[in-house]
């Protein structure tokens, strides 16, 4: 019974499926976030669906602990029917909805933005500056290739773009799920996030490669996630550092825009590759199979900034700074140019789904 | 290849119970190996679909409100059996219970506080985090850990018992038969609840139309085995657990997802659309457990639940919809039922309630009068459109027939002796303590309690 008459796609039909056999059971309550608010519901409008796949973090236990995954008949799969429906969702929500297929063909989306984007800053360096001076050195001084207010203005729109663009898409979903919030969910809500509780299985772990559970997901999505905060703080602080104090990059190794930088980085190495890794392990019918690239293509932007940066760093007193200025600052550029239209949004969705249930789940009943 | 060694304890059977023993003698430092005859999915015989053990607590348990005393627990268990229960193998089962949460956590299975629809249940009964597949892997990854070879997909065939001393079993894997020899063997293969065949020597043709709650793969083979070598049985050989359950659920292993709630909310009628039982008799768990048996005597074996908006969401969701119409007479129509018929029992049935205050939680003052079937409480008039209905069949979870043990959990002979060396724990040996009757979570209590007995046994006898 449908709350909505609008048609369904194939993934609401299957997860509104599921989740009236799961209701029926509820064997998984103890699991994660999914089955309680699932627990508060009798049907499933599309609402409800794209709100409980948002909350799913698929770690795959109740695949394993399930009495009716394949090859039962009643072919119970709700990390996979979840994830297919969670990445629709993205695309459902997202501002401009012309940009809406990109969801669809990710990796080759994002492969695309990074190749331009490089090639962009090549020929722009070339274009506007003598092409000698790309293979100068420059003693680390990057705004040799490109003026500071230059670089801030280019960085500074897109990041406020694709801001904008996330904002509108959250407002849409917020919006969509009935959202509400009050200053208890979000702390707690922010607590579960900063610490992935529902990411545990209920306490029993992540299935990554078999039945067998561990903690190695999360472990190195917190590098990721830790990490990418690191660099971020690392770029507020050398902003504050240039407008506040007048203190001007580049920095040395020991000041805190580059320790933090070093630490950040360091976490965007080892936890995008990590997960790559696992990911690769991991037993394919947990996962959304034909947009697998969407999570490949994230990870690789993430490492490649910290790598490409790392490389910068490295080499930034010699005659190579200016190539590598040029392929950091594209790959970097892409990454905030595909952040609405990527894996980037999955921690977004996820935050406001876990308001949400931080919220309902003090204000809400359970069905019996 | 793992046929070639003689095993200290070789296990027949893959769920809680032969778990719990397999992991007790491995512990001891015996070379275990277990025989699951089921595929590796549906491996565990009811231990997958169960989600619960009951136990005796003293309140300090972490996912349990509580304390649940050992007497009190006894009063439940004698009272569901009417005193069908041996009572030192009930004390027994009651005093190890105790000990069962901290062994489960060792062995790496975990749990978690009932949420909604088990909430009654919270004092008494200990949840596994997952249910009970996720409680299954955890002491299947224990036991690996151990060292225990576990077979799945390798059915006992023939077992080498003389004088009620085990040598060897023959299984069938891999497409060949293979001799498993051993210096004791622990039973713990379940009842025969999915052999059809079986039940049919009790219930005649009725059991076509008998719905099998776990996998087909809970046959009996072994019990009948062991009863065939002068093995002594316990429970009544006819009689089975039976709920009713949705009469659209797969033949087999549809589980709890099937279960309705629906029943004391309206009325029931047969296949001649006529009311055959009071629905208003008893309150949670026990009628729910009822009316498995009374469908199972009811022509064609089915039953219809009826209800009206008043009461369709006052009961746990249903895994299929229910069949609903606007009219009495169109819901027998999409019921294939009598039409004429269905709207004279629901007349009669709305002309005999009397006023009352309902409340499904008690036994409430919601009565009918006049009824030669009353409905003693919860009555309330079918009247107000859209109607419902739920088709019923019975659903058979378990059977009660087993092998006679003694309190080391070491079975009983037909001589009055007890064997030399084999041991039964679980549904298989269930009839010792519960001859009757159902108390949520009482199976895997057993399952584990007599599991961990026998491993003890049997790792002590296979050094002897």
């Amino acid at each position: 019974m449908p709350a909505t008459d609008l048609p369904r796609s194939a993934a609401l039909v299957e997860a509104d499926r599921l989740m009236t056999i799961c209701n029926a059971c509820r064997y998984c309550e103890g699991l994660c976030a999914v089955f309680p608010a699932m627990e508060m519901r009798r049907t499933f409008a599309n609402s409800d669906l794209n709100y409980l796949a948002n909350l799913c973090h698929q770690c795959g236990a109740c695949y394993s602990d399930c009495q009716y995954s394949p090859p039962h008949e009643f072919n119970v799969n709700v990390p996979a029917a979840l994830a297919t429906l969670r990445n629709d969702s993205y695309a459902q929500y997202a501002w401009p909805r012309a940009f809406a297929p990109a969801f669809a063909r990710n990796g080759l989306f994002i492969a695309l933005a990074a190749a331009a984007c490089v090639a962009a800053f090549i020929v722009g360096f070339v274009a506007w500056r003598d092409p000698a001076v790309l293979f100068a050195r420059h003693a680390g001084d990057f705004y040799k290739m490109m003026p500071h207010n230059a670089m801030v203005a280019l960085f500074g729109a897109v990041f406020l773009y694709a801001i904008a663009a996330m904002a509108l898409s959250l407002r849409a979903y917020w919006r969509d799920i009935n959202g509400e919030s009050d200053l208890r969910a979000v702390g707690e809500a922010t607590g579960n996030a900063a610490h992935l509780t529902y990411l545990g299985g209920g306490g029993g772990g992540c299935t990554s490669e078999n039945e067998k559970p561990s903690a190695q997901r999360r472990v190195f999505h917190h590098f990721t996630f830790y990490g990418f905060l690191l660099c971020f703080a690392s770029t507020s602080v050398a902003t504050i550092y240039h407008y506040a104090f007048g203190w001007h990059a580049p920095y040395a190794l020991t000041s805190l825009p580059v320790l933090l930088g070093i630490a950040g980085g360091l976490g965007l190495l080892v936890g995008p590759a990590g997960l790559f890794m696992l990911a690769r392990k991991r037993d394919a019918v947990l996962t959304d199979v034909p947009r697998r690239g969407m999570d490949t293509a994230f990870l690789a932007m993430l490492f490649l900034t910290s790598l490409t940066g790392f490389a910068l760093m490295a080499f930034r007193d010699s005659g190579a700074m200016g190539i590598l200025l040029a392929v950091h600052l594209g790959v970097v550029l892409a990454l905030f140019l595909s952040l609405p239209y990527g894996k980037f949004v999955h921690g977004l969705y996820r935050y406001l789904a876990l308001v949400k249930y931080a919220r309902e789940k003090r204000t809400a009943a359970f069905v019996e | 290849m793992p046929f070639s060694e003689i095993y200290d304890v070789v296990v027949a059977g893959g769920g809680n119970a032969a778990l719990c023993a397999a992991i007790t003698a491995a512990r001891a430092g015996r070379s275990v190996i277990v025989l699951e005859g089921a595929p590796a999915f549906y491996r565990g015989g009811n231990t997958r679909h169960t989600r619960n053990l009951r136990c005796a607590h003293d309140g300090t348990a972490p996912t349990m409100t509580g304390p649940y005393d050992g007497g009190e627990f006894l009063d439940d268990l004698c009272r569901v059996t009417g005193g069908e229960t041996d009572k030192a193998l009930a004390q027994l089962t009651i005093e190890r219970s105790r000990e069962l949460i901290p062994w489960m956590n060792k062995a790496g299975v975990k749990f978690q506080p009932p949420l909604g629809g088990t909430l009654s249940l919270g004092k008494t009964n200990a949840f596994f985090l997952g249910g009970g597949r996720g409680m299954l892997n955890a002491l299947y990854r224990q036991a690996e850990a151990l060292g225990v070879v576990c077979l799945s997909d390798a059915p006992v065939t023939a077992l080498a018992i003389e004088d009620g001393f085990f040598t060897a079993a023959t299984i069938q894997y891999q497409g060949a038969a293979q001799q498993v020899r051993g210096r004791t063997f622990v039973a713990a293969a379940g009842g025969f609840e999915a052999n059809i065949e079986w039940l049919k020597q009790h219930w005649g043709e009725a059991a076509d139309n008998f719905l099998i709650r776990g996998t087909p793969y809970n046959r009996g083979d072994v019990l009948k085995m062991l009863l065939a070598h002068g093995v002594k049985p316990v429970g009544d050989p006819t009689q089975m657990h039976c709920v009713g359950i949705d009469a659209r659920a797969p033949r087999f292993d549809g589980g709890i997802a099937t279960r309705l709630d629906s029943v004391v909310f309206g009325i029931m009628v047969n296949r001649a659309a006529q009311r055959f039982y009071d629905e208003g008799e008893e309150t949670w768990p026990k009628r729910y457990a009822i009316w498995g048996r009374l469908i199972a005597q009811q022509p064609e074996q089915i039953g219809y639940s009826i209800v009206d908006s008043k009461s369709i969401h006052m009961f746990m969701p249903s895994i299929f919809p229910a069949v609903q119409a606007s009219t009495i007479g169109e819901l027998a129509g999409k019921l294939k039922l009598d039409t004429a018929a269905l709207e004279k029992t629901v007349a009669d049935f709305n002309a005999a309630v009397r006023p009352g205050t309902f409340d499904h939680t008690v036994l409430d003052d919601c009565r009918t009068e006049g009824l030669a079937i009353p409905k003693s409480h919860w009555a309330r008039r079918i009247d107000a459109p859209p109607y419902y209905a739920y088709p019923l069949r019975p659903g058979i979870t378990f059977t009660y027939l087993g092998v006679r043990v003694n309190e080391e959990s070491r079975m009983v002979l037909n001589n009055g002796k007890t064997s030399g060396n084999m041991f039964a724990a679980g549904e298989i040996m269930a009839g010792n303590v519960l001859g009757k009757g159902y108390l949520a979570g009482i199976g895997m209590t057993i399952g584990a309690v007599f599991g961990r007995i026998a491993g003890e046994g049997a790792a002590k006898n296979a050094r002897n």
